[in-house]
């Protein structure tokens, strides 16, 4: 059943590869054509925020006056460092050294469970109040118990701040996914790597794992600005 | 001046199957549900689009059962908006855009271009099943109590008001759309990266130039319109308003969200088609295509600028007149790379030694078409005629024209041309003919009275109409009985070919091309050395090369 | 893809770099600059993104398959935004010239 002439699998070298500089090259365009992708992906929720933004200006500031920018920006440093700390989780495979792979991994998922759990209470605060819960202001979740007494706009706005709120929720949402589905996949890397399977010549899963996260790191410094900066001034 | 220099290919007079091949190496379900061969996953594939095909004709055979009169009595018009909705979703999202590059591009661009499979196995096998699931939640949509927003879901209706299964059906196309994403990732960087020694970019067949220039928009297009089915559902489930002008939202930028995807992937569903004619028609004219480096680029040039254009589907949305100006402009630009493949083909044939085998016959019938098809096309891009067509019966002509015309003449040309590689056995050559002219002779029964019905005002997608336009939507009924009865053949004789067909060889039709060079069915390992290529594409004035067997 | 390592301290600069470009777009986010505001912001974005593609993704010292790539990506986001917004921005012009 198996091929008469193909070539043994060496290792990491997948048989229908020549040799693991092929592979290698595969796996690192790959990832690159896989996030050029995820720029249209998210690329489509930026062209709505564009149009509603120009169209809605007023609501727009109000509503992303009321998001908390100290947190945003908290938020915004600890995926910066996030993005730092797998770097240096890509050099130390290159150079070799195993263990500090799995501790520059480890400190990315830590950094980047702190994201998620202030993500989590930043959400929380706007959500409860539809369920009557929480002792902070109102409802901001789109749709009939959304409250825009809270915005402080005038009346005929209020209705235009629900989009802002849609997209919100969309965008960070989408984002937050984004990273829920990457830091599994980067601790078992870093399992990987505890076990020894990487090497200068053979590092490649945690390069394009790497990319990926920088990737989300990406988004999220343009949806810092565009949704926690627009109504400060 | 005779170019071609061979008229019989090379191999012995009787021929065999090999004794070891991709379909014997292994007979349980493991080895083909969990299978990383290319060849088998496309045979896979082929089962599955298959299936959604006749499920699509199934509500085709409905649509033009209740036109047969005026007032629609066969149906109510709500089971018309679901009959006419659930036949465009299954043709476009699971018949139409997988077929070509999931049957035959996945078999052959490995052969093609000397390499043992895609540079990702796993993840072509996972295409397949996020297909088949993606499909499952559509059919189960469609199945209980069906969609009725027409292919297209425009808001606020598809929000908003629609009574249907809107959500389940979003997810089901949401979750097939990366079936197409990783199968353009698949085929970038397996052209990229895993090209046999001497296979530069200009020594490709230009099938895989065709399939190089659909996967960047599979990759580019694809992702926005998940993101905006995305949006349609989390604004079904929990009003969230971005399309709900109630809300504040635009309708018209659901549609450029959309379109923005559904324009280039007509592309998607005509580009690998006009890979498939390009590949044939050197074949049956035995000579060199003409004009090579041109098809290659305006492959290129037809991907990039499909993205340009797709307002031209909304001018009169209530869109602004100056933007819709300029998409009107870029929409007569896209126009041009075409008209060079049909120049560029044409020049091949001239002077060729013409045959007219089965596959040859689909060719014939693709250029036709397709011409028709296309150049309707310009009076909807010109923004006075379309304001008098746009939603008539001549915008489904013309599509129709160029995606069954065209893409599905293509397709079966393709399937004609490579069955004896896939499978090893010669199909009925007489039955085969047949069919070509039975399908060519319903197509435009079915779809030429549509462009007249059009033109003279009658609506798409209503279920009932004026009586005087029954004559012309008998005659088109009668025509798509023609065109199912000219499907169904080939369903029957190419099965029959599987188990009573004479084995083919390795090089039937004395072609050129690294997929000839090995047997018919191929190798699991598709080589059993690398090939190393010297020749450029199509060298018809040479002899065929033998299939270095071991 | 080229198998240049880089120096760590290339990506501690990188990160201070773009530590200061935050804090620089928050106090310049507390001035009023009219429709510039928007403009500031969207540049510092595109700096840091820059920065991260350039160094912390390696595209750098990649080759210029990865770069087409990069740009292609970014290229088709821009169609996207500019023609989308190319019926919105006209869309309240009249035929006639009157306002």
């Amino acid at each position: 059943m198996p091929e008469a002439s193909a070539p043994p699998a060496q290792g990491p070298l997948a048989h229908h590869f020549a040799n693991l500089k092929q592979q290698k090259h595969a796996a690192v365009l790959g990832m690159w054509v896989f996030i050029a992708q995820e720029v249209l992906f998210f690329g489509g929720l930026f062209a709505t925020y564009a149009v509603y933004a120009m169209k809605y200006k007023e609501a727009f500031e109000a509503g992303s006056g009321h998001l908390n920018w100290k947190i945003g920006f908290f938020n915004t440093l600890v995926l910066i460092a996030s993005s730092l700390t797998m770097a240096m989780g890509v050099h130390s495979a290159a150079l070799g050294r195993s263990r500090r792979i799995v501790g520059w991994l480890l400190a990315t998922v830590f950094l980047g469970t702190v994201f998620l759990g202030v993500k989590y209470f930043e959400y929380g605060e706007k959500i409860a109040p539809c369920f009557g819960m929480g002792a902070g202001p109102g409802c901001l979740v789109p749709g009939q118990l959304f409250d825009a007494s809270v915005l402080h706009v005038a009346a005929d706005v209020a209705p235009e701040t629900q989009i802002f709120y849609s997209l919100y929720f969309a965008m960070t949402g989408l984002h937050a996914l984004h990273m829920i589905v990457g830091i599994p996949i980067i601790l078992w890397i870093a399992h990987a790597a505890w076990k020894g399977r990487y090497s200068p010549a053979w590092h490649t899963p945690v390069e394009i794992v790497g990319l990926y996260w920088h990737f989300v790191d990406i988004i999220w410094i343009f949806l810092f600005p565009l949704l926690y900066l627009m109504g400060r001034h | 001046m005779n170019q071609g220099t061979e008229a019989k290919p090379m191999t012995p007079e009787v021929n065999t199957l090999p004794k070891e091949h991709y379909l014997n190496a292994g007979y349980d379900w493991k080895s083909w549900l969990l299978t990383t061969d290319h060849k088998r996953i496309a045979i896979l594939y082929l089962i599955s689009i298959s299936v959604m095909f006749i499920l699509g004709g199934l509500y085709a055979v409905l649509i033009r059962w209740n036109l047969l009169v005026p007032d629609g009595s066969h149906m109510s018009a709500e089971t018309y908006n679901r009959v006419f909705t659930a036949h465009g979703v299954i043709m476009v999202f699971f018949f139409l855009i997988p077929s070509i590059p999931a049957t035959l591009g996945n078999f052959l661009i490995p052969l093609m271009i000397g390499a043992r499979d895609l540079a990702f196995p796993r993840i072509n096998l996972l295409s397949w099943y996020v297909y088949v699931i993606g499909a499952a939640f559509t059919l189960f949509s469609l199945f209980s109590g069906g969609l009725d927003t027409g292919w297209t879901f425009y808001t606020p209706y598809s929000t908003v008001f629609a009574q249907s299964n809107v959500a389940f059906a979003a997810i089901g196309i949401f979750i097939a759309g990366f079936s197409s994403i990783l199968t353009g990732l698949n085929f970038i960087v397996t052209v990229h990266t895993m090209r046999a020694p001497g296979m530069t970019w200009f020594r490709m067949p230009l099938f895989v130039w065709a399939h190089y220039a659909t996967a960047i928009i599979q990759i580019l297009g694809t992702p926005v319109v998940a993101i905006t089915i995305l949006l349609v559902a989390l604004e079904r489930l929990f009003h969230f308003g971005f399309f709900d002008p109630a809300r504040g939202g635009d309708p018209i930028l659901f549609q450029h969200l959309f379109w923005f995807y559904s324009h280039p992937a007509v592309y998607i569903m005509i580009l690998p088609s006009m890979g498939v004619v390009s590949e044939l028609i050197t074949c049956f004219s035995r000579k060199r295509i003409f004009g090579y480096s041109f098809i290659a680029m305006s492959s290129m040039a037809i991907a990039v600028i499909g993205f340009l254009v797709w307002a031209h589907h909304m001018f009169v949305s209530g869109m602004s007149v100056y933007s819709a100006m300029i998409f009107s402009a870029l929409t007569y630009l896209v126009a041009i790379p075409s008209a060079i493949k049909v120049f560029n083909w044409t020049a091949t044939m001239f002077r060729g030694s013409i045959s007219w085998e089965t596959p040859m016959m689909y060719v014939f019938g693709f250029i036709g078409l397709f011409l028709i098809g296309g150049l309707t096309g310009l009076f909807l891009g010109n923004l006075g005629t379309d304001v008098h067509l746009t939603d008539t019966y001549f915008i489904v002509a013309h599509f129709h024209y160029i995606m069954v015309g065209g893409a599905i003449m293509g397709y079966l040309g393709g399937i004609h041309f490579w069955w004896p590689k896939i499978f090893g056995r010669k199909y009925s050559e007489w039955w085969g003919r047949i069919s070509a002219v039975l399908i060519f002779v319903g197509f435009n029964m079915t779809f030429l009275p549509q462009f007249l019905l059009g033109y003279l005002g009658m609506p798409r997608r209503y279920h009932a109409y004026p009586e005087e336009f029954q004559v012309l939507n008998v005659l088109s009924s009668a025509g798509a009985l023609i065109l199912g009865i000219g499907y169904l053949f080939p369903s029957l004789y190419l099965a029959h070919s599987m188990v009573k067909g004479e084995p083919a060889g390795n090089n039937p039709w004395g072609a050129r091309g690294l997929e000839w060079e090995t047997t018919s069915p191929p190798p699991a390992h598709n080589f059993d050395q690398t090939p190393v290529v010297e020749d450029e594409a199509y060298a018809y004035d040479k002899a065929p090369k033998e299939a270095v067997v071991a | 893809m080229s198998d240049h390592i880089v120096s760590w301290k290339v990506y501690v600069g990188v990160f201070l770099a773009l530590v200061a470009l935050t804090v620089t777009t928050v106090v310049a986010a507390s001035y009023d600059f009219g429709p510039l505001n928007v403009i500031v912001a969207l540049g510092i974005a595109i700096t840091k993104a820059t920065l991260v593609v350039l160094f912390f993704m390696h595209a750098r010292y990649a080759g210029g398959l990865t770069r087409l790539v990069v740009l292609s990506g970014v290229a088709f986001f821009f169609i996207l935004v500019f023609l989308t917004m190319s019926d919105y921005v006209t869309r309240s012009w009249s035929l006639t010239g009157a306002s």
